[in-house]
């Protein structure tokens, strides 16, 4: 696929990394040259200097043939209008990437006014999966297949845990519960694991199931906690403001502490409901003195990773509170891993995934559509759904006599509303959405997790 | 410095060089010679070699600047010295350091010969001679790059250290497909000059060494005379195809895309053909009276020309012999040379573009000393480094051309036989002046001056930096 990228900020360098890496034609548009000249230099990609807005530009980038652009350059204004010149003079479908909390309402009349294919805010996004994580703290990650109705949880194997020195199959025998555990990381690796997989202290493991079993799940390995109740959030740039506006909806209290004045008032006006505090975040005192060490959930939000580090370490020993980092940075991740700073939000991956979603359920076919997708431990490993579609060989074969590729798991069928957790006599439907884990490789459609 | 990266892609370089040599194999089976087999037991020997080399994948994949440099010109003089094995133990050239001398010649597409006949050559060693030109003209890198999918991005590192030019850019997104394409025009192009050749009456295989020596750019022939044997049209066939392979091959891939309106905007191109015309139009005036018509003097004055500015080197007359101005001018057009991105050697007429319009704006800047200036070529903004990297480029070339002529005086021959030896190497042309003339050869020079001309050549041919590179100490540094 023919792809242009406008902008080689931090989210247009992870999409470019992983794009190419499937092997799109990619060219990226940028008005730095010293900053495109290093991506395409590390990347098998070409790159155009010039402005993404300028129709010459885009011309020369090839938009006539392109099937599709992505504008995510850090002005919102100039990637919509990007978006629409590329429409008008290509067939290609665009995607913008919008974050002004005063077009968040207006995205659906944007897309139909100005045939945008997606809009994306990253922001929007890593405060709605912020909020997850606090309705769910058990987990360090939250997300969801099946239109919401499948949970996919992850958290950490920690000391005492009843689970450590169980094997899997064990675990079966004794909880009787329709959970899967769909992959483990364990220091660099990642694992889909068999029946004779052994829990061990450490191992970031994966579970689906539903949202009531999965409750269940945690009380049994003595994880179980409520929702969140009060939040505490430093930092209340765009994602902070994103996430105050839902918790507040749901009821949690809130204090935000921010150090710009304006910002405090403005926050202030549009969220009444919440305590804004105008002070330094890294002041130990001032996080104290609003009770940090009796809050249920910290989320820290700044703009600087490292002070986001920081203040989550802090306080993880100061309090029992539910944290939560953002990290923007793409490097020193394995040692970020090591830090146990609970769960982290890395906000362009969550855009990288969403557009990489929209990018593989482009080349459908008569067997299945890419429904979501998830990216585990830097990308090793992938969680795929798919919507089954038309009458495909596989189709009502038992899972037993399919060979499926090494390191594949079903994890989870969903159908009529139904969560089934798949055994050898299982089959697939045609309308099923499946949950597929792999890892070493990954697919654009059902097919390919066979053997050939 | 990732050494086990390097030595992998030696490997992949000595696995190519395998496959080419078993073509001047074959050429010695057809004439029933038996130096053929001496090129196939080569070919084993690199091929056995490829393959302990490429045998364990590295850990790390990764290419950065520092190692493509190292890796294409460690490559280039490995493929040389491999190259160079058969000619000598078949007995054609019989001492190696001149058969190293001829290979290099030939994979730099320089052309410069140490043979006193070339005629006495084997058919294998002849075909093989030109058949380096072929390859080293558009380059091995970017032939193992439309074949193999390499690992990844970086591998612009390579195609950036091999392709002659200021700037390297891709035509199309991918590394592969750009290599394909120029490799396609590359094959297209030679293809129909051996057609055209063989159609108007050359021997299949002269059509096949001519034609290689033309599309590289190289210079080899097979006769002690070059060209000047063969008919004026097959003589008109070279000078235009001479000209074609001295133009940027963005231009070709413009044409074939169908931007037509861009192809012929390119200012480099432009620029070039502008100087081929002039230059030969104010030779065929200077020489008038030398041969019999009119159109004679213009056909060996447009072949000087175009082989010389395109650093081809062949010949169809003895310019050594022409006046002095013609000769003046041949030997400025041996600096300018053609257009980046093709397959000739030389300065490139878009660095001189480019400096000429520096020295504009640096003295617009002492009229006007608060004006802000961007050189523009082909109506973008040039980058900084991209200038300063030309400017750069200038000052080794001229470190490099006085170093060189100052260490082969020591042979005592006359300052033009030095000059243009040098000029004729450094910019990969071939012949020179005086005693490295059309009619003459490079044999007469000491071992020691030999192997500076060798440096010469591999320098001009990677465009200085990757040489220039492998010497720095730091470069070898396990980091």
């Amino acid at each position: 696929m023919k792809i242009i990228i406008v902008g080689c900020g931090k989210v247009g360098l992870t999409l470019a990394q992983q794009l190419s890496q499937e092997n799109h034609e990619l060219t990226m548009i940028d008005e730095d040259a010293y900053r495109l000249h290093r991506v395409t230099d590390s990347l098998d990609a070409m790159g155009i200097v010039g402005n993404g807005v300028n129709h010459v530009v885009l011309q020369e980038a090839g938009v006539e043939t392109a099937d599709l652009l992505i504008a995510v350059t850090g002005n919102d204004e100039k990637n919509l209008l990007c978006s629409v010149i590329a429409r008008k003079a290509g067939h290609c479908q665009t995607i913008a990437r919008i974050r002004n909390p005063i077009y968040n309402d207006e995205i659906e009349f944007l897309k139909r006014e100005f045939g945008v294919a997606m809009i994306i805010n990253p922001e929007y996004a890593a405060a709605e999966e912020i909020f997850r994580i606090f309705q769910f703290p058990s987990a360090i990650r939250v997300d969801s297949f099946a239109k919401g109705n499948v949970e996919f949880l992850q958290f950490k194997v920690i000391k005492d845990s009843p689970l450590i020195g169980k094997k899997l199959y064990q675990m079966h025998q004794e909880f009787k519960l329709k959970v899967l555990i769909g992959t483990v990381i364990r220091g660099d690796e990642v694992i889909i694991p068999n029946g004779s997989y052994e829990f061990m202290e450490g191992d970031t493991v994966s579970v689906v199931a539903q949202k009531m079993v999965a409750i269940e799940f945690f009380k049994i390995i003595n994880m179980a906690k409520d929702r969140v109740r009060d939040v505490m959030i430093a930092g209340g740039g765009e994602i902070g403001f994103y996430l105050s506006k839902l918790l507040v909806n749901a009821g949690t209290g809130l204090t935000i502490i921010d150090n710009d004045k304006e910002r405090c008032e403005y926050l202030s006006t549009e969220i009444p409901d919440a305590t804004i505090i105008y002070g330094d975040a890294t002041e130990q005192d001032l996080l104290i003195e609003e009770g940090l060490e009796n809050v249920g959930g910290f989320a820290a939000l700044t703009g600087v990773d490292e002070e986001n580090i920081l203040l989550s370490l802090y306080a993880r020993d100061v309090s029992t509170a539910k944290t939560v980092t953002r990290v923007d940075r793409g490097s020193f991740n394995s040692v970020i891993n090591e830090m146990n700073l609970g769960s982290i939000i890395y906000p362009r991956i969550i855009t990288s995934d969403s557009i990489l979603k929209f990018v593989r359920s482009w080349n459908t076919d008569s067997d299945s559509e890419v429904e979501t997708l998830y990216k585990l431990a830097d990308g090793k490993a992938e969680a795929v759904e798919f919507i089954l579609k038309g009458d495909s060989s596989f189709l009502g074969i038992p899972l037993q006599a399919l060979k499926f590729r090494p390191n594949t798991l079903i994890g989870c069928i969903y159908r009529n509303h139904q969560v089934i957790i798949p055994s050898g006599q299982d089959t697939l439907k045609a309308g099923d959405s499946v949950i597929v884990m792999m890892a070493g490789y990954r697919v654009s459609s059902i097919r390919e997790i066979f053997e050939k | 410095m990732n050494y086990s990266m390097i030595l992998y892609i030696l490997g992949f370089v000595l696995k190519f060089e395998a496959g080419f040599l078993l073509l001047p194999a074959v050429t010695g089976l057809v004439y029933g010679e038996f130096s053929g087999v001496y090129y196939l037991i080569t070919a084993v020997v690199c091929a056995v070699l490829g393959y302990l080399l490429g045998r364990k994948e590295p850990k790390s994949m990764m290419l950065y600047t520092r190692e493509g440099f190292v890796s294409v010109a460690l490559s280039w003089i490995v493929m040389s010295v491999f190259g160079a094995l058969p000619m000598t133990l078949c007995g054609d050239i019989p001492f190696y350091v001149d058969s190293l001398f001829e290979t290099i010649s030939g994979f730099t597409t320089t052309g410069a010969s140490i043979c006193p006949d070339v005629e006495l050559l084997t058919h294998a060693t002849q075909f093989w001679r030109s058949f380096t030109h072929w390859i080293g003209g558009m380059g091995v890198f970017v032939f193992i790059m439309a074949i193999l999918p390499m690992m990844g991005g970086s591998t612009m590192n390579l195609m950036k250290a091999e392709s002659p030019g200021p700037s390297v850019g891709k035509l199309v997104p991918h590394v592969k497909d750009t290599a394909k394409i120029l490799y396609g025009l590359y094959l297209g192009i030679t293809v129909a000059e051996a057609i055209l050749l063989i159609v108007f009456g050359m021997p299949v295989f002269d059509a096949l060494t001519t034609t290689f020596g033309t599309v590289g750019t190289g210079g080899f022939g097979i006769k002690a005379d070059s060209i000047a044997s063969y008919s004026s049209t097959l003589q008109w066939i070279v000078t235009i195809f001479m000209i074609m392979s001295g133009i940027n091959y963005t231009a070709y891939y413009l044409i074939l895309v169908k931007k037509f309106k861009d192809a012929f905007s390119i200012e480099e191109v432009r620029w070039y053909l502008a100087i081929v015309l002039i230059a030969g139009a104010v030779i065929t005036v200077n020489v008038r009276g030398f041969y019999d018509s009119w159109g004679e003097t213009l056909k060996h004055a447009f072949f000087q020309v175009a082989s010389i500015i395109t650093t081809t080197g062949f010949a169809t007359t003895d310019f050594d012999l022409w006046p002095e101005m013609s000769k003046t001018i041949l030997v400025i057009l041996m600096f300018i040379g053609a257009c980046a991105g093709s397959t000739g050697g030389g300065m490139k007429v878009s660095r001189f573009v480019i400096l000429f319009k520096t020295i504009r704006k640096e003295l617009s800047i002492i009229i006007h000393p608060r004006e802000i200036k961007k050189i523009r070529m082909d109506g973008h903004a040039i980058e900084h480094e991209v200038v300063r990297a030309t400017n750069v480029f200038l000052a080794i070339y001229f470190v490099i051309l006085l170093g060189s002529v100052l260490l082969i005086s020591v042979d005592e021959f006359s300052f033009t036989t030095n000059f243009t030896a040098v000029a004729a190497t450094l910019n990969n042309i071939g012949p020179g002046l005086d005693l490295v003339g059309p009619t003459r050869n490079f044999a007469a020079f000491n071992v020691f001056s030999k192997f500076v001309l060798m440096f010469d050549m591999l320098a001009g041919r990677l465009e200085l930096f990757p040489v220039m590179v492998m010497m720095l100490p730091s470069t070898w540094k396990r980091k």
